[in-house]
């Protein structure tokens, strides 16, 4: 489904991570993982296109660069939500929708509080981004997310700052998208629980290494991976 | 003095109280000298006579130790104080030890790293001369040529628009136009009403000495509608709305928002740019139309206080200021407005960092659009002049 290949990340002449090979396969949930300051969301900038790979590049279905592509063929969760503060939740979710397609008015409206049900915020349409709680911006702004049906889904950080409860019900929801739409999923996180209930395949990068350290399924790579950082990432010991 | 103690007999050589805590410097047989704490160490009490306790420590011995085993408590501070003076009898060439703490006086010590001087993970700051700093600056400036690459996309987004409108966000140019321009009205009026009044005042002290008393409506009509109002108008555009446009899209830049839009496959030059370049493109000319007719109210008042009728000032005025001069002052405003948001723009749009970058994003958007405003001025009254020729 998305593929980086050779791909050497940074800012300006810095390099973050390089010569990364990786590939995520449709339907996969697909968890990139490291600590604070890994590159991790540096690395999935450059998979969404919004930043120029330093090396290497980014395909799409085997062909397409990720720069050339965007809504509505895939979707991004933003670390803070990133809802436009002037909108309200129903005009945000309604953007793409508005950009993308030429649904009436009233058939948007319908999609719109269909997408805010499945994120549990019906009846929040009129609600500004500002008088949310952060879950529900988080939450909020899967809807937008979501809002074309994306094949691809990124997701950053989904469920930094969440309390314990909500973050399982995203999690279970990031599970159920899976099953119920075959919705490829990329999440980056650091969060053990979710990475352990969700994530099907992982990549873990390390900056000191400045590439990835660990591939595989989570749970194996907790109980049998040769490498202490990895080891020490999943058990929570300082290497 | 010589006081018995367990391993033989120290003697105190000096000592110092603070609130709470007491330090005696002893020399202990064997040739060992101890800095013997006692009492609660607590940063308040102690940081005012800390410059003592460090004069204690002076002249350092070969052999050093700092006695803890009288401490009754000791906060984080005081340890952060602590260990910065052993580390600096270390440096000085003294082995110092610290002995005798026990229970959570030596927990806390343990978790401030008393055991040993971790290496430093920072880079130490890199001395850069003053040539080397121009160049960067020069670099910083021209080199990467944002600034222009801003012009260029703006004007590439231009042509797109002028083939497909629908892709500018024309939906917020009415909230953008009230906000930039009717919020804006009463401000402008009274400023420019009272710049009126000033340069009437100050005209009529200097043409009262000559009988011209009606000279001043030529004065006030004149340079407000071709310079003051134009002017004034722009300054007081580019404070609300340049600042405001640069601390929003500065914002939306901090908080990922820009980026959420270009995933969305928006421009964040039709949507956001654009319409703030139009919206003050046909504001601040409108805004300047009240602005002259404030200004020329404000002389009014000035020129009944010298006995002109309000007749008289009019009819003055309007054999001065011909039509070309409020057209000249209100076409380059036009301009002004497109400086002003373009600048506040890219400033928006180039932000980095936190609310500490939106505050920078947002000063400089100010400070350039004000240097803009008086550039384009010159250029426009040079252009005229050499019009009317």
């Amino acid at each position: 489904m998305i593929a980086a290949e050779r791909l050497t990340i940074g800012y300006g002449e810095t390099v973050i991570l390089e010569d990364l090979d990786f590939s995520v396969p449709e339907g996969d949930v697909f968890a990139i993982l490291g600590g604070s300051g890994s590159g991790k969301s540096t690395l999935l900038r450059n998979l969404i296109g919004l930043d120029e790979p330093l090396g290497g590049r980014v395909l799409v279905d085997g062909s397409t660069p990720a720069q050339e592509l965007g809504a509505p063929h895939f979707g991004v969760l933003f670390q803070s939500g990133a809802l436009f503060g002037s909108m309200t939740l129903a005009e945000n979710v309604a953007l793409p929708m508005r950009k993308w397609t030429a649904l009436a008015a009233e058939a948007i409206d319908v999609v719109v509080r269909a997408k805010l049900r499945l994120v549990g915020l019906e009846g929040f349409e009129n609600h500004l981004p500002a008088e949310l709680s952060g879950g529900m911006k988080k939450r909020a702004g899967i809807a937008r997310a979501l809002a074309l049906d994306p094949p691809l889904l990124f997701l950053d950080e989904p469920s930094a700052g969440l309390d314990p409860i909500r973050s399982v019900e995203l999690d279970e929801l990031i599970l159920a998208l899976n099953h119920s739409l075959g919705m490829t999923t990329v999440l980056v996180t650091h969060e053990l629980a979710s990475i352990f209930t969700v994530a099907r395949d992982c990549i873990m990068v390390d900056r000191d290494a400045h590439g990835i350290i660990a591939r595989g399924n989570p749970l194996e790579l907790r109980d049998g991976s040769p490498d202490p950082r990895v080891r020490a990432f999943f058990n929570r010991r300082p290497a | 003095m010589k006081f018995p103690a367990a391993g033989g007999y120290f003697h105190c050589v000096l000592a110092t109280t603070g609130p709470g805590y007491r330090v005696e410097r002893v020399e202990r047989e064997g040739g060992v000298e101890t800095l013997r704490f006692a009492g609660e160490l607590r940063f308040r009490e102690c940081f005012a006579s800390w410059e003592r306790v460090r004069g204690l420590a002076r002249p350092a011995s070969p052999r050093m130790e700092f006695d803890l085993s009288a401490v009754e408590h000791l906060d984080g501070a005081a340890t952060a104080l602590l260990l910065d003076l052993r580390n600096e009898l270390l440096a000085a060439g003294a082995q110092t030890e610290i002995v005798g703490a026990a229970g959570p006086v030596k927990a806390l010590l343990d978790l401030y790293g008393a055991h040993a001087r971790r290496p430093s993970h920072k880079t130490p700051p890199t001395r850069i001369g003053i040539l080397d700093q121009i160049g960067r600056d020069t670099r910083a400036i021209f080199g990467e040529g944002r600034a222009l690459d801003f012009v260029g996309d703006f004007a590439l987004a231009a042509a797109q628009a002028v083939g497909r409108p629908r892709a500018v966000n024309w939906a917020d140019l009415p909230r953008l136009m009230e906000r930039a321009g009717a919020d804006a009205v009463p401000i402008v009026l009274m400023l420019n009403f009272l710049v009126g009044l000033v340069t009437a005042f100050q005209a009529a002290v200097q043409l009262q000495q000559f009988g011209a008393n009606i000279y001043v409506a030529d004065l006030v009509g004149l340079s407000m509608t071709r310079e003051l109002a134009p002017l004034m108008t722009a300054i007081i555009v580019a404070g609300r709305s340049g600042a405001a446009f640069s601390a929003e899209l500065g914002t939306m830049r901090v908080s990922e928002e820009i980026d959420a839009l270009r995933t969305l496959g928006l421009d964040p030059y039709h949507f956001l740019v654009f319409p703030r370049v139009v919206a003050l493109v046909l504001v601040l000319p409108l805004l300047t139309i009240l602005a002259d007719v404030a200004g020329v109210a404000g002389g009014v008042l000035v020129a009944l206080g010298l006995d002109l009728t309000f007749h008289a000032y009019f009819l003055e005025i309007q054999k001065a200021v011909h039509p070309w001069d409020i057209f000249s002052g209100i076409l380059k405003t036009a301009f002004f407005g497109l400086g002003i948001a373009l600048i506040a723009c890219e400033r928006g749009l180039a932000t980095r960092g936190g609310a500490e970058g939106v505050g920078r994003a947002t000063t400089s958007a100010v400070v350039t659009s004000l240097f803009a405003i008086v550039l384009i001025d010159a250029i426009f009254t040079v252009l005229f002049n050499a019009l009317e020729r």
